[in-house]
């Protein structure tokens, strides 16, 4: 049984996290992505949510937790915006190549300037060379089952990537729309448990993230960009399965009145 | 991991590339920059090692002779050694293409 609800995406998607059950969620708040991170507080204040809620003093200090949580095995999730992308612009390159999952949500929202609140896509574009997979949704029903979905197509150990999820600020963010919710038994089951394979373990310890001359430096981004190339069937893999357990089938375009159409632009 | 330069391919690197064990830029040629190297005149060393400790790459150690002398896969030939070597057993001398 599934529950159909009318709820403000960005609770929805705040409920989607809940049911990965994080193990560390690191965010500061940002128009218009606050109703996500506000609502993720509030379930870990309320003993909702039982995970460590690391409230930062930046985004670019939410990265980098982010990272270190993740590198210890954590599950992770964070979420920003415009601006507070940007100025974690640095870390967000980080996280890829050291090939650590974290599942982050994109209001997407204009970069300045002049200093807007509004849509657009110019922040998603400031990270499209960052080597992180990026989903795109268009309504808060792909928002909760791709949040689900990201965190087991980016801790899948064939591709151990961070994901983003992108959603239109405020055309998405503040807008009540009817979502349904899998059960968190069927989530449990369609999300197994991360396990990263050198996490930091005092027991066995690694270096991880460390300086590289050229020789390894272009080796480490080739096995990045063939972890990338081969994600694809791994997220059409994680999609196909999805659409078994939730009925719901995405596709990495999705085609709208195009069939048999020669071009589409 | 694989530590000689020409055997490694990015199927030979960790997840994300991780070093598991301490110590592996050891293996790293550091010193292939060098424009100048050390020479040495050993009848005026005293072997009190202050060039091993002024040293910014630690690459400095005793021989087996217990003379003070740069291991040149690692030494980048700054020259400091030579500079605060006072009974000036060390001179810099310019590299030459082989």
């Amino acid at each position: 049984m599934t529950t159909r609800v009318g709820v403000e995406v960005s609770i929805a998607i705040a409920d989607a996290v809940k049911l990965a059950n994080p193990d560390v969620i690191a965010a500061y708040p940002i128009t218009p992505q606050t109703h996500i991170v506000e609502h993720l507080a509030e379930l870990v204040a309320d003993g909702e949510l039982d995970a460590e809620y690391i409230p930062v003093e930046s985004e670019h200090s939410a990265m980098s937790a982010c990272l270190g949580s993740s590198a210890s095995g954590a599950r992770t999730f964070t979420a920003t915006a415009s601006q507070g992308l940007a100025l974690m612009n640095e870390v967000v390159y980080v996280a890829a190549p050291m090939r650590l999952p974290i599942v982050m949500a994109v209001a997407n929202r204009a970069l300045s300037s002049p200093l807007s609140i509004w849509c657009d896509h110019s922040d998603m574009m400031s990270v499209r060379d960052t080597g992180w997979i990026q989903i795109i949704a268009e309504n808060g029903q792909q928002c909760v089952d791709n949040i689900i979905c990201a965190f087991r197509i980016g801790e899948d150990n064939r591709v151990l990537l961070p994901v983003m999820v992108h959603l239109d600020g405020f055309n998405l963010t503040h807008v009540v729309e009817p979502v349904e919710f899998p059960e968190q038994s069927d989530v449990d089951k369609f999300l197994p448990p991360f396990h990263y394979p050198l996490p930091l373990n005092p027991d066995r310890p690694v270096a991880m993230g460390d300086f590289a001359p050229p020789f390894i430096f272009t080796e480490t981004k080739w096995a990045h960009e063939v972890a990338i190339r081969n994600s694809k069937a791994i997220i059409i893999e994680c999609w196909n399965e999805y659409a078994r357990a939730f009925g719901r089938q995405y596709h990495p375009v999705e085609k709208h009145y195009s069939d048999g159409a020669n071009r589409a632009d | 991991m694989v530590t000689f330069e020409g055997d490694l391919t990015w199927k030979d690197l960790e997840i994300g590339a991780i070093i598991e064990a301490p110590g592996s830029a050891r293996s790293y040629e550091s010193g292939t920059w060098r424009s100048q190297r050390p020479t040495y005149d050993f009848n005026k060393c005293i072997k009190c090692g202050l060039c091993a400790l002024y040293c910014p790459e630690g690459c400095i150690e005793p021989n087996q002779d217990g003379y003070f002398e740069a291991n040149l896969f690692y030494c980048k030939g700054c020259g400091i050694c030579a500079r605060e070597c006072w009974p000036r057993v060390i001179t810099m001398v310019e590299e030459k293409e082989q």
